[in-house]
């Protein structure tokens, strides 16, 4: 398997005073792939997506994007506006809390139509067409377009994130918490329609979570993080069902049914 | 004949570091060949590895020693070695696995479970669906429980559910982990007529079943394990 990667990072570090939130990671992610990093609450996995997507600059280490042309960039090298681009193109980002993302002002449909006009779509009848499409692939009625996402639930609320993040069929999605602070039927729901639309539209994926359910239903790939270093990385099934290092052992056997 | 799976000096062990790092080594100095049309039969008591060993070779389990070599395409690929995205290859064209129980997933149904494996192979969703439904009814799964997410199902229907996923593909080789515990006679005979279908049409398999009267009916050849520490 020689095929190139889409993201790398190398020696990725960064520290926040005296606290060290990442030190000597390094990350691979190929196209197509769903990667999780897991790790309990504050052991640098936002930290570690930020610096990926280029929303804060590392210490040490550099990141790479392969672009669809196969030209690399150093994603903390590229000018401001290039990377802001990038991030409303290729790339999208899912945060745990939607009203990051979301416009709560603008309608649903508003959302949605938001990116793709950002991206040069000018034709109304389209970018209204699109945004019903998407709408219905997030399961959110047709009759709910011109509402203001404020009188969404939190799991609407979310799948309106995600169509508006997917609207431009962006190739690297990074994903933080998604079903974080919901109830556990909303998130059966949201993260079969994650897991559905990401393997039908073949999304490289970088997924934090926590919750290592979530990582065992949709990553093909796990990293484990702890203190801000990756301490145990594979196939995630491999990494869930024989843990190697002691902070995996630990993690894994304090969930059921993991 | 084609060999279609080779181990050498398989070791495995386990490190319970939440118990103060003891060792428990479970698979020594395995060697073990399966060709292709054959049903090698894992034998021995409860704890001897003989799940450990199917999990090993599906790449499940991280062998620690030795070499697992398995056919696929043209080349012999070692799952011992081989990169993450190597043995998901593999897995997907080459190695099928029927695990002892059925891990559901929220809102799938049961024919959608089956029918998965081919459409990511990008056949189409009604030929994948009609094949699924052909292999549940042949399992003496009704088609009222075709639409319905496999969680509430009893553990016999869970396991013929788990083993139309395994079998719908057609993989060259296939693991199976005690797919008839559950079963009652009506619907083991049924499994053992897949397994001879299967092995007739040259798939290579390495089961493991308790049931004498299965054993009997497929195996070729029984592969003897017994508990480490007797080994030792
Ligand atoms: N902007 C920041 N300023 C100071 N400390 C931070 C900042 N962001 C994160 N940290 C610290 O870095 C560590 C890792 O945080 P984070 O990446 O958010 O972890 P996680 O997402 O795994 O919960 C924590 O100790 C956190 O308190
Ligand atoms: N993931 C694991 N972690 C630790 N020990 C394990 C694990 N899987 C199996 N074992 C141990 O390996 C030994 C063999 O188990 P197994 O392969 O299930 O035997 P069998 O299938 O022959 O009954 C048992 O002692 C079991 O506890
Ligand atoms: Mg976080
Ligand atoms: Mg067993």
């Amino acid at each position: 398997m020689t095929e190139p990667t889409l993201l790398s990072g190398r020696g990725l570090g960064l520290s926040f005073g005296g606290i060290t939130a990442l030190a000597d990671v390094d990350v691979d992610l190929w196209p197509g792939e769903m990667l999780a990093i897991v790790g309990e609450s504050g052991s640098g996995k936002t930290t570690l997506l930020n610096v990926l997507s280029g929303r804060l600059t590392p210490d040490t280490g550099v990141v790479w994007y392969r672009d669809p042309n196969g030209q690399l960039h150093d994603v903390h090298a590229m000018p401001a506006p290039a990377l802001r681009t990038l991030h409303r193109s290729d790339w999208g980002f899912v945060h745990q809390d939607p009203r990051q993302n979301l416009r709560m002002t603008v309608s649903a449909g508003g959302n949605v139509g938001e990116r793709l006009m950002a991206q040069g779509a000018r034709h109304y009848g389209d970018i209204r067409a699109a945004a019903l499409d998407w709408l219905a692939q997030v399961e959110i009625d047709a009759d709910r377009i011109d509402d203001l996402p404020r009188t969404f639930s939190g799991g609407m609320l979310q799948r309106l994130q995600i169509a508006r993040t997917l609207v431009t069929h962006p190739r690297l999605v990074f994903m933080d918490e998604p079903t974080g602070g919901l109830d556990v039927s909303v998130q059966a729901r949201l993260l079969d329609l994650i897991r559905s639309l990401v393997t039908r539209l073949q999304i490289a994926v970088v997924l934090v979570t926590h919750d290592i359910a979530v990582a065992r239903l949709l990553a093909h790939r796990i990293a484990v993080m702890q203190r801000g270093r990756i301490v145990e990385t594979g196939l995630t099934d491999q990494v869930l069902d024989d843990p190697r290092h002691p902070y995996t052992q630990l993690l894994v056997s304090s969930v059921l049914n993991a | 004949m084609t060999v279609m799976l080779r181990t050498r000096a398989l070791s495995k062990s386990f490190t319970l570091h939440l118990r103060g790092g003891l060792l428990m080594p479970v698979l020594a100095d395995i060697d073990l060949e399966v060709h292709a049309g054959e049903c090698v039969v894992l034998s021995g008591p409860s704890g001897a590895g003989k799940s450990t060993l199917i999990r090993s070779l599906y790449g499940n389990y991280r062998a620690e020693g030795g070499s697992i070599l398995v056919r696929h395409d043209a080349t012999m690929v070692d799952i011992a070695a081989a990169d993450p995205r190597t043995i998901l290859a593999v897995r997907h064209k080459t190695l099928g696995y029927v695990s002892q129980f059925l891990r559901v997933v929220p809102r799938v149904s049961a024919l959608d479970v089956v029918a998965e494996v081919l459409l990511t192979r990008n056949i189409d969703l009604d030929t994948a669906r009609d094949k699924a439904r052909s292999l549940l009814l042949q399992l003496n799964i009704p088609s009222r429980l075709h639409p319905i997410p496999p969680a509430t199902f009893s553990g016999g229907e869970q396991q013929r559910v788990n083993l139309a996923r395994g079998f719908i593909a057609g993989h060259p080789i296939l693991l199976l982990d005690e797919p008839t515990a559950s079963l009652d006679a009506e619907n083991r005979a049924v499994v053992i007529r897949m397994v001879q279908q299967a092995k007739a049409s040259g798939t290579a398999i390495v089961a493991i079943c308790h049931d004498a009267d299965v054993r009997d009916a497929i195996a070729d050849r029984l592969f003897t394990m017994s508990p480490y520490q007797d080994a030792a």
